[in-house]
């Protein structure tokens, strides 16, 4: 690089000269630029950057987890990073990645959203099998939220099919956590002897409001008051008790669940510099280490490691009997299956 | 460049302000539609028609744009009568009724959504009555039919507004001294004279509902075949990286919006000729 423009500065030195001697005004102005320059390029060798692409559970989690991150990055030595978060949809904030978003890092709701990242060349086909625990440093659940009292007595899934009960969740065509709500069903269903399709059918023609999303399925649910059971992520049923009283809903864990796995990856092809590698990895393995562990849990994830974790957070996780999204053939199979276009989801809709 | 054109213009710099309208007019309109139909021509018309012929996507596309259609129908009648009012009547707080027809314009659509179900909700300051009448208004058509007036209100006023400011009153007074009853002058005299902004009013805010996707997708229900709209069905194939999907429903919208922008202008050139230029 430096010996092309050493080369292009010989071909032609006369009218370069010629023109700074006449304009000493410009010549100023010129230097002011390099100055300029200059020193925007240092600063920006000193901090490293470092954009998270995450999804929308994630807001509260990530922004602790990036302080002290942040925090321990500095102690070690290096200079503070800029570290960002940008969180949306799982689905839509994929586009936005394979859309030339520059996010170095991806954390988000299911592995199929980051394989078609891979599939747009951003990272490569096996990501998944580079980190522990398919790449999934923390994993979550389907629980129910059921407004106090439980006055429709809901234990089970069993119990979303009766007449009248109202169901609320978001539409698993656009939102990641409404797939595990399906899923979850699905293989209830299974286990206790009945048709699955009949099953999920008939627990989908209880929901009157199909949001986009699992946070305005809560609204829908907390704010607006329609419906007598929340199919959420574990970790947003538990926030919602949190922000909006626990005098007003309950939680209610069924008898079998699916273990939710949002995975994390490095976006190869957004990696500017050694410098930024190391940083990313670093960060991914914080989320790995003790105290993003401790971190994972106070947020009302199911993490691996609870060595620094507050007994109180581990011990507010009941045991259930988690199915995996390997029992339905992987997100390669299930997904084009059930919620691909015309597949059994569509089916529930307009039947074939 | 010798010799000068025979009709100049009398105003100067026409071939610059041309080239920037036509630039600008590429950049913004042209050229992402023609991406669209780019797009749609490489997925092919049969493909497009199998997209577009399925029970759902009919539903979907049935409902969005009879709904419009009502919301704008509605805006037509109720905007006139609005514009009406704040041109030819002094009453204390017009001024601040007039800046109010504007914030359809300037509020978020998202906010408007919010607002909307949060007021009509069963447990909404309008909805709490209503339910327990055993009427439901969020989560149905009727939401979704709220949600496009309110977006397409101040097309109509704004259009029609200066027209009637420019009504001289010696016209009505004339229609009135010769014999004519109030109804026959509102008939023949006012309506003929509004007629032409009124349908421009009327085609904006058609448009402006047919496209509408922020403030609808809180108060529908979004369950399909019943209160999906097609802009919803859009984003759903987005979201399975179905791109050639989206497209194809994206022009049988574009398509029928054209017909009926079409049909809405071949009315306004049919009734100003039968009713000679104003």
């Amino acid at each position: 690089m430096s010996s092309l423009r050493g080369n292009a500065a010989s071909v032609r030195p006369e009218p370069k000269v010629t023109i700074m001697s006449t304009l000493p005004t410009i010549r100023r102005l010129l230097a002011g630029a390099a100055a300029a320059a200059l020193a925007l390029g240092v600063a920006a060798a000193q901090a490293e950057t470092l954009l998270n692409v995450s999804y929308d559970p994630t807001r509260e989690l990530y922004r602790e987890v990036n302080e002290a991150f942040a925090a321990r990055w500095t102690a070690e030595g290096h200079e503070a990073p800029q570290i960002e978060a940008s969180h949306g949809g799982s689905g839509s904030q994929a586009r936005a990645v394979i859309d030339g978003l520059n996010a170095q890092v991806v954390t988000l709701a299911l592995a199929s959203d980051i394989d078609k990242i891979a599939e747009a060349g951003k990272l490569p086909a096996d990501w998944q099998s580079k980190l522990p625990h398919n790449s999934s440093p923390y994993t979550s659940t389907i629980v129910f939220l059921v407004r106090e009292g439980n006055a429709e007595g809901i234990r089970d899934w069993g119990d979303l099919v009766k007449d009248g009960v109202e169901v609320i969740t978001p539409n698993p065509k656009t939102s990641g956590g409404a797939r595990w709500n399906y899923l979850a069903a699905w293989a209830w269903a299974e286990k206790n002897g009945q048709d699955p399709q009949t099953f999920v059918g008939a627990l989908f023609r209880n929901v009157p409001v199909l949001d986009s999303g699992a946070r305005g399925s809560t609204t829908t649910f907390a704010q607006r008051g329609i419906g007598d059971v929340l199919l959420a992520w574990e970790n947003e049923a538990h926030l919602a008790l949190k922000e909006l009283g626990e005098d007003q809903f309950d939680i209610v864990v069924p008898s079998v669940s699916i273990l939710a796995e949002p995975p994390v990856a490095i976006v190869e092809a957004n990696i500017a510099s050694d410098a930024q590698r190391e940083l990313a990895n670093a960060y991914l393995d914080f989320l790995y280490a003790p105290e993003g562990q401790a971190l994972a849990y106070k947020h009302f994830y199911r993490a691996w490691d609870a060595s620094a974790a507050n007994p109180e957070d581990v011990a507010r996780f009941p045991k259930l009997e988690l199915v995996t999204i390997e029992d339905f053939g992987g997100w390669s199979k299930a997904q084009p299956e059930h919620f691909g276009d015309g597949g059994i989801f569509d089916q529930i809709y307009v039947p074939r | 460049m010798g010799r000068p054109l025979i009709h100049r213009s009398p105003m100067p710099g026409l071939g610059l302000s041309m080239g920037i309208t036509l630039t600008m007019l590429s950049l913004v309109v042209l050229l992402p539609i023609g991406a669209l139909l780019w797009r749609g021509a490489s997925f092919g018309p049969g493909n497009i028609w199998e997209v577009v012929n399925r029970p759902r996507v009919w539903a979907a596309l049935f409902l969005s744009f009879r709904l419009s259609l009502l919301a704008a129908l509605f805006n037509l009648v109720f905007g006139v009568l609005l514009a009406w009012v704040l041109v030819r009547y002094r009453f204390p707080g017009r001024r601040l009724l007039d800046a109010a027809v504007d914030l359809p314009f300037a509020l978020p659509t998202a906010v408007a959504g919010i607002a909307l179900t949060a007021l009509y909700a069963p447990n909404g300051f309008f909805g709490a009555p209503l339910a327990a009448l055993g009427i439901k208004i969020a989560y149905t058509q009727w939401g979704i039919l709220i949600a496009l007036i309110f977006v397409g209100l101040p097309f109509v006023t704004r259009t029609v507004q200066p027209v009637i400011g420019e009504i001289d009153r010696e016209v009505e007074e004339a229609s009135a001294t010769l014999g004519a009853r109030r109804l026959y002058t509102l008939r023949r005299v006012i309506a003929p004279m509004l007629a032409p902004a009124a349908l421009t009013g009327f085609a904006l805010a058609l448009a402006r509902a047919v496209g509408e996707y922020g403030s609808v997708i809180f108060i529908a229900g979004n369950i399909p075949l019943v209160t999906e709209i097609a802009p919803l069905l859009i984003v759903i194939q987005l979201e399975e990286f179905n791109y050639d999907a989206a497209t194809a429903i994206g022009i049988a919208m574009l398509l029928i919006s054209f017909a009926m922008l079409m049909a809405i202008n071949l009315i306004q050139v049919w009734s100003r000729r039968r009713i000679g230029h104003v």
